[in-house]
């Protein structure tokens, strides 16, 4: 991070006056870009997280694998000629479920993190701009909400009501809003006294406006740095969920269960039924990870200097 | 400073009362009455309104919250209709176990990520700091139980050194004992600890080895190792008392995720087996025994952190 802070153009003597939000963050947004990709770490996790997003999505299109007939006389093939990465107890093709397994995590991940950064935004602003007693309120519900072992509610509710990409999202972003509410808010509290926003006010903005175009714009570098992290971790909460059993079911699939299926096989020497799915997790969460880091370094720092 | 120890424990009562409220709603939208499980399925709906009358399931919500709360703090965690036990019963046999197993693993973890962690900041950008990057962010990046299912290939099947199965005694004296079966849970457990340990405690020292005071403790001639034991780790570590209070719930996750993976009969396995019999009382209760010691473990923290930093002086 040090070194990053000394490579950077002298950022004060450039930055346009406050008040024009659109040409201060456009040009804060550009430097952000620029940094971001100087890490080299940053740009692999780009490419990781891109290639599963094409492997999951696009590959179907042109790897036909059939996950809808059992076939067990293929069960446990090896990997070799027809599956290329062997195939499970079923009969199914491994190479074909890593791309649908894929598919409901990132579906999951992109999602969860999406209801988890919108309502913790909402909270977030909706507190650091009423203050006063609604703050004090919202914030315990915050601390209530951090106190309550995420796993052990999202496992109840997905064994109770089972799961679905839909209700697996819903269930681990409405359980994970609690941090990005923390971060907005706090970003809130120092933008709401700033000159634009009096400014702002002075003009006539209720306070659904002061929201929706100064403070939640202003606060957009946290939101994306947390967004990748939730990404990340509502990833592995599908694996977890999953691994336990209680994850997606027959036709769909995800990747925890997969590991779970070939568990029972490791003494038998399988190891293409966990192996590449483990990797696929490990790489997919790092990737994010990667971005995440990257980001904060480059979007945060800044934004707490401007 | 009592004030602001009187202050932090009376937010912790209002959080615990709010999430008993919430938690208790939850399991009661979700699972309203253990009738069907006590009664089998071929109970008729008499019976089932006759046994939610007699066992007081018919009462307005709040009124039943307040007799669950009021049986909870005289020791009464409800009853297991799955199990005919107390759920009490069932915490009272496997808490021991659990609690082995968490404390041991936190305990190592600690013990292994911070020194770790100043050796990181004192060679920085060497190899031996890359390597131990790098393995802190895969493990970071790896579910537990990946984590555990390689450690069982290399240790159990390729090289059958340790059990792949945690000790099945219901001695905790001799599960404690039993190095070579209880060895790989809580290998998995302190590598994840560490994982997420050590970064922060990196990040930690680099920040405190750049302060003045390091380079007065180096300037008047004070050796390497004194300035690093004496001014620089303890400094260092203040803020890992934070982390290990944020870290508990993710701790008792980890547990029910090892626990399973090893078959280890402790509560995460219990909270396993009662969310397939759909046991809700048990779950229930674990769940917010959870967070009751989540508030706990965080107040407990925010207090040694006012006891071991004497700059913090909130009023």
């Amino acid at each position: 991070m040090a070194t990053g802070q000394a490579s950077l153009p002298p950022l004060d003597t450039t930055r346009a006056p406050e008040g024009g939000e659109v040409g201060a963050v456009q040009s804060g947004w550009r430097l952000a870009l620029r940094e971001f990709v100087r890490n080299r770490l940053a740009v692999v996790g780009v490419g990781i997280l891109l290639f599963f997003v094409v492997f999951c999505f696009l590959g179907p299109f042109f790897y036909h694998a059939d996950l809808l007939d059992v076939s067990l006389i293929n069960a446990h093939d090896p990997p070799g000629a027809g599956h290329p990465l062997g195939a499970d107890t079923q009969g199914f093709d491994v190479l074909g479920e890593l791309m649908k397994g894929g598919q409901a995590a990132l579906e999951i991940g992109f999602f969860a993190a999406f209801v988890a950064i919108t309502i913790g935004a909402l909270v977030g602003a909706v507190a650091g701009l009423a203050g006063g007693i609604v703050d004090t309120v919202l914030m315990r519900v915050v601390d209530i909400f951090l106190s309550i072992p995420f796993l052990f509610v999202v496992l109840i509710l997905a064994s109770r009501y089972g799961a679905s990409v839909l209700s697996l999202s819903l269930v681990i972003g409405g359980f994970s809003w609690q941090v990005p509410a923390r971060l907005v808010r706090g970003e809130v509290l120092t933008i709401r006294e700033r000159d634009f926003v009096l400014a702002a006010r002075t003009a006539g903005s209720g306070r659904w406006r002061l929201i929706r175009r100064h403070l939640l714009p202003n606060s957009l570098g946290v939101m994306i740095v947390n967004v990748t992290f939730q990404v990340a971790d509502a990833i592995l909460a599908v694996a977890y969920v999953g691994f336990l059993g209680f994850g997606l079911h027959y036709p769909n699939l995800d990747w925890g269960d997969m590991i779970s299926d070939g568990v029972g096989y490791m003494q038998d020497g399988y190891w293409w039924l966990i192996y590449p799915v483990g990797v696929c997790i490990v790489l997919t969460v790092m990737a994010l990870n990667f971005i995440g880091d990257a980001l904060r370094d480059s979007l945060d720092v800044r934004l707490r200097r401007r | 400073m009592s004030a602001y120890l009187l202050r932090r424990i009376g937010t912790s009562i209002i959080v615990l009362i709010g999430i008993s409220i919430f938690m208790y709603l939850l399991l009661h939208v979700v699972f309203p009455s253990p009738a069907r499980v006590a009664l089998g399925l071929r109970a008729n709906n008499a019976q089932i309104a006759a046994f939610n009358k007699a066992n007081g399931y018919d009462r307005p919500v709040f009124d039943q919250y307040l007799t669950y709360i009021n049986g909870l703090l005289h020791g009464n965690l409800g009853y297991s209709y799955a199990e005919n036990q107390t759920v009490a019963a069932l915490f009272a046999e496997r808490l021991a176990r659990s609690i082995y197993l968490s404390g041991i693993s936190l305990l190592l973890a600690i013990l292994i990520a911070l020194p770790l962690g100043i050796f990181q900041a004192v060679r920085r950008n060497s190899l031996g700091d890359n390597v131990a990057t790098s393995l802190a962010f895969i493990l970071y990046s790896m579910p537990s139980f990946f984590l555990g299912l390689i450690l069982i290939q290399i240790f159990a099947l390729s090289f059958p050194i340790l059990g792949f199965e945690a000790s099945q005694s219901t001695s905790i004296w001799t599960v404690i004992g039993d190095w070579h079966d209880m060895l790989l849970p809580i290998l998995t457990l302190v590598l994840i600890t560490v994982a997420n340990f050590s970064r922060y405690m990196r990040s930690s020292s680099i920040d405190v080895l750049a302060q003045d005071y390091i380079k007065v403790a180096r300037a008047k001639g004070l050796p390497e190792r004194l300035v690093l034991t004496r001014h620089m780790a303890r400094n260092a570590s203040l803020p890992m008392i934070t982390l290990i209070g944020l870290f508990l719930p993710a701790l008792l996750a980890g547990n029910l995720i090892v626990e399973t993976l090893f078959n280890y009969q402790g509560l995460g396995l219990l909270f396993f087996n009662s969310l397939q019999k759909e046991d809700y009382p048990v779950l229930l209760a674990y769940t917010l025994l959870g967070a009751v010691f989540v508030v706990l473990g965080n107040l407990v923290a925010d207090f040694a952190l006012t006891v071991a930093d004497p700059r913090i002086r909130l009023a």
